[in-house]
C-alpha cells in the first residue's frame, strides 16, 4: 500500500493525521458550510451585519418553507424529476442496445461507429446549439420538457454506449457461444442472457445520467425557458431574482436544489463510483 | 417477390449482420440526428448571416474575417487558454489529496465520501456558492482577510481577478473527481511491487515517481480527458458568477457564442456558428489525441 499506512508509523505522526483529518475536510468544505450556515439565519442577522457569528436564531424551517410554499421552486423541482427520469430511461435502454451490438459482434464499420460514438460525447455544446434548438423550435417541441429529454437521450447515448460497449466485452463470451450452440434466438440471447449480466452497469449509469441531467444548466436555457418547463439549475436565476440580496432564502434555495443528486450519490455511492472509474484501472 | 421461406433463410444466413444493425438502429437515429449532423449544420451556417428567423445570408467566410478583429473574441481565446492551463492543476491536487487519504483509519470512508461529493453539486450551485464566497465586505473570504489584518478583494468585481476566481471554483468539483480517480488507481496499485521498491530503498517521491506513478497512468489518462473537457466546456460557472463581465473580461469561446447567438447581444446565429466552430476546432485536437490513444488500447487488446 502506498503511502506507507500510518498504524506503522510514529504516536506522534498518528496522532497528527487523525487532527489534520477533520481539519482538511472542514477547510474544504468551508464555502459550503458558509452558505448552510447562511441558510438558517434569520433576516435580521443580514441587516445587523451579523454574518458569521453566532445566528441571532435558528430558521431552518421557516427559511425552508418559504422556498417550498411562496416560490416555483417546488414546480422546478418536478419539472426536473420529468426531464431526469425519462432521460436516464431512454439513455440506459437505448445503450444497452448499442452496447450490445458493438460489444458482441463483429462487423464492418463496428470500431468506426463506437469511435463516433465516443468523439460526439466529446463535442463541445456550443457546436450543436443553433441546430438543435432550431429543430426543437421546429417541431414544436421549444420549452417543452419534451423536447430537452429527447436531446439528452440523444447525446447521452455517446456515453452510455461507451460504457455499455466496454462492460459486454468484458463479460465471458463462452456463454454466448453456449446459448448460440443451443440455438437461442440473437434478441433471446440479449433479453435472457446479456441483459441479467448488464444489471450492475445499468444500476451504475442510471446514477451517472441522474446526477448529470439534473445538473444540466446550458440545455436548460437554451430549450426552455420558463416554470412551465424550466428545470431547477435554470429556475434558480430566477428563484433568486424573486428573493434577490435574502441571502437566507437564496442560500436555503440553492441548498435545496442540490439536494436530490446528492442523496442520490450517498444512497448509491458504490454504483456511482465504480461507474465514474470505469477505466481508470487496467 | 421472393417466397416467404427464401426470406427467412436469407434472414438466418445474415443474422449476424442484421441483428446488430437492428440493435443500433435506434440510438444511431437519435445520435445522428441530434449530434453528428447539427455538427456539419453549425459548419453551414456559420458561413451565412442569419439571424434565427428571417431569410440567412450567404457571406463566405466573412463571420471568420469579422473574429480575426473582434477583441472579444481575443480576451474569450486567451481566458480559455487560462482555463486549460489552470485546470489541470486539479490533477495534481486531486493526487495529493488521494495519497492524503489513502489510509484505513476509523470513518475514512465517509472522509472520502465528504471529499468527493462537490462532484456531485450542479455547477450552478458551485457558482452561486462560491460568489457568495467571494462577496466584498460580507463573503467569507473577506471576512477571514480582515481577521488576520490584511486588505479586503472584490475578486469578481476586478477584471483581473474575475477569471482566476471563477477557475478556483472549477477547480473544487474537478480536484475532488481526479481524486476519486485516483483513489480508485491506488486501491488497484500491486503491493508487490511497492515491496520490491521499498527494499531498493525507494521513499516517498521516488517511490511516487518510479513505481506508483507508473502504475496509476490508465487512471492519470481518464483525468486528463475529463479535465481538458471540463476546461473547455466552461460555460455555466462564468454565466452564474459573472455573466461574461465585468467589462467581458471573463469570456471564454463557450460563453461568447451564446451571447452572440442567444443572449442580449442579439440573435447572430452565423456569427456565434463561427465561434463555435473555432472552438470545436480546437477540441478536436484532444479528441483526435484521446481517440488515437483509445484506439492503440483497443487493438492491443485485440491481439
Amino acid at each position: 500500500m502506498f503511502p506507507t499506512p500510518i498504524q506503522k508509523r510514529s504516536r506522534a505522526t498518528q496522532v497528527t493525521y487523525q487532527t489534520l483529518l477533520p481539519l482538511a475536510l472542514i477547510l474544504w468544505l468551508l464555502p459550503l458550510l458558509a452558505v448552510m450556515l447562511f441558510s438558517i439565519r434569520p433576516l435580521s442577522d443580514f441587516t445587523n451585519g451579523n454574518y458569521w457569528g453566532i445566528p441571532s436564531s435558528f430558521d431552518l424551517f421557516a427559511n425552508y418553507g418559504r422556498v417550498f410554499f411562496e416560490s416555483d421552486m417546488p414546480r422546478y423541482l418536478l419539472n426536473s424529476v420529468f426531464i431526469t427520469v425519462p432521460t436516464v430511461i431512454g439513455a440506459v435502454a437505448l445503450s444497452c442496445m448499442t452496447g450490445f451490438a458493438l460489444g458482441i459482434y463483429r462487423f464492418r464499420g463496428n470500431l468506426l461507429i463506437f469511435f463516433m460514438f465516443i468523439a460526439g460525447n466529446f463535442v463541445p455544446f456550443q457546436i450543436l446549439m443553433v441546430p438543435v434548438r432550431d429543430l426543437t423550435v421546429s417541431t414544436g417541441l421549444y420549452d417543452t420538457k419534451t423536447g430537452l429529454v429527447l436531446f439528452h437521450i440523444a447525446f447521452q447515448t455517446g456515453f452510455c454506449t461507451l460504457f455499455m460497449r466496454n462492460f459486454i466485452r468484458a463479460l465471458p463470451y463462452e456463454l454466448i457461444e453456449a446459448a448460440r450452440v443451443e440455438g437461442v434466438a440473437e434478441w433471446r440471447i440479449f433479453w435472457y442472457v446479456v441483459l441479467p449480466l448488464m444489471r450492475p452497469a445499468i444500476a451504475a449509469l442510471s446514477v451517472l445520467i441522474f446526477t448529470f441531467i439534473w445538473n444540466d444548466y446550458f440545455w436548460a436555457i437554451v430549450l426552455t425557458q420558463g416554470p412551465e418547463a424550466q428545470p431547477v439549475t435554470a429556475g434558480i436565476t430566477s428563484f433568486n431574482s424573486q428573493f434577490v440580496a435574502q441571502y437566507h432564502l437564496m442560500s436555503a434555495g440553492s441548498i435545496v436544489a442540490a439536494i436530490p443528486p446528492v442523496a442520490m450519490f450517498f444512497a448509491m455511492q458504490r454504483h456511482f463510483i465504480a461507474g465514474l472509474t470505469l477505466g481508470a484501472v487496467k | 417477390m421472393t417466397p416467404a421461406t427464401d426470406t427467412r433463410s436469407w434472414l438466418q444466413k445474415n443474422r449476424m449482420t442484421v441483428t446488430p444493425l437492428l440493435f443500433l438502429l435506434p440510438g444511431l437515429l437519435f445520435f445522428v440526428v441530434y449530434v453528428i449532423s447539427p455538427i456539419f449544420q453549425s459548419f453551414n451556417i456559420s458561413l451565412y448571416d442569419w439571424d434565427g428567423l428571417g431569410e440567412a445570408t450567404y457571406i463566405g467566410l466573412d463571420n471568420y474575417r469579422e473574429l480575426v478583429d473582434d477583441r472579444a473574441f481575443e480576451t474569450s481565446l486567451w481566458n480559455n487558454l487560462k482555463w486549460l492551463a489552470l485546470y489541470l492543476l486539479a490533477i495534481p491536487a486531486g493526487l495529493f489529496i488521494a495519497l492524503f487519504l489513502n489510509q484505513t483509519v476509523t470513518g475514512i470512508r465517509l472522509y472520502k465520501s465528504l471529499f468527493f461529493f462537490p462532484f456531485v453539486l450542479s455547477q450552478v450551485v458551485v457558482g452561486l456558492v462560491f460568489s457568495w464566497f467571494y462577496l466584498p465586505r460580507v463573503g467569507l473570504l473577506n471576512a477571514v482577510l480582515t481577521f488576520f489584518g490584511l486588505d479586503s478583494i472584490n475578486v469578481l468585481g476586478d477584471p483581473d481577478l474575475a477569471t482566476y476566481g471563477i477557475i478556483a471554483a472549477g477547480l473544487w468539483p474537478q480536484t475532488a473527481y481526479c481524486m476519486i480517480l485516483y483513489l480508485t488507481g491506488l486501491n488497484a496499485v500491486d503491493p508487490e511491487q511497492i515491496e520490491a521498491g521499498r527494499l531498493d530503498g525507494a521513499k516517498g517521491w521516488k517511490m511516487l515517481w518510479h513505481v506508483v506513478l507508473p502504475q496509476l497512468k490508465p487512471a492519470t489518462f481518464i483525468a486528463f480527458v475529463v479535465t481538458i473537457i471540463g476546461a473547455l466546456r466552461s460555460f455555466d460557472l462564468i454565466s452564474i458568477m459573472t455573466n461574461g463581465g465585468p467589462f467581458g473580461s471573463t469570456r471564454v469561446l463557450s460563453f461568447m457564442m451564446f451571447e452572440q447567438a442567444l443572449s442580449e447581444y442579439g440573435f447572430r446565429m452565423g456569427y456565434g456558428s463561427a465561434i463555435a466552430v473555432v472552438l470545436f476546432l480546437i477540441m478536436l485536437v484532444f479528441i483526435g489525441y484521446f481517440l488515437w490513444q483509445m484506439w492503440r488500447d483497443e487493438r492491443e487488446a485485440r491481439h
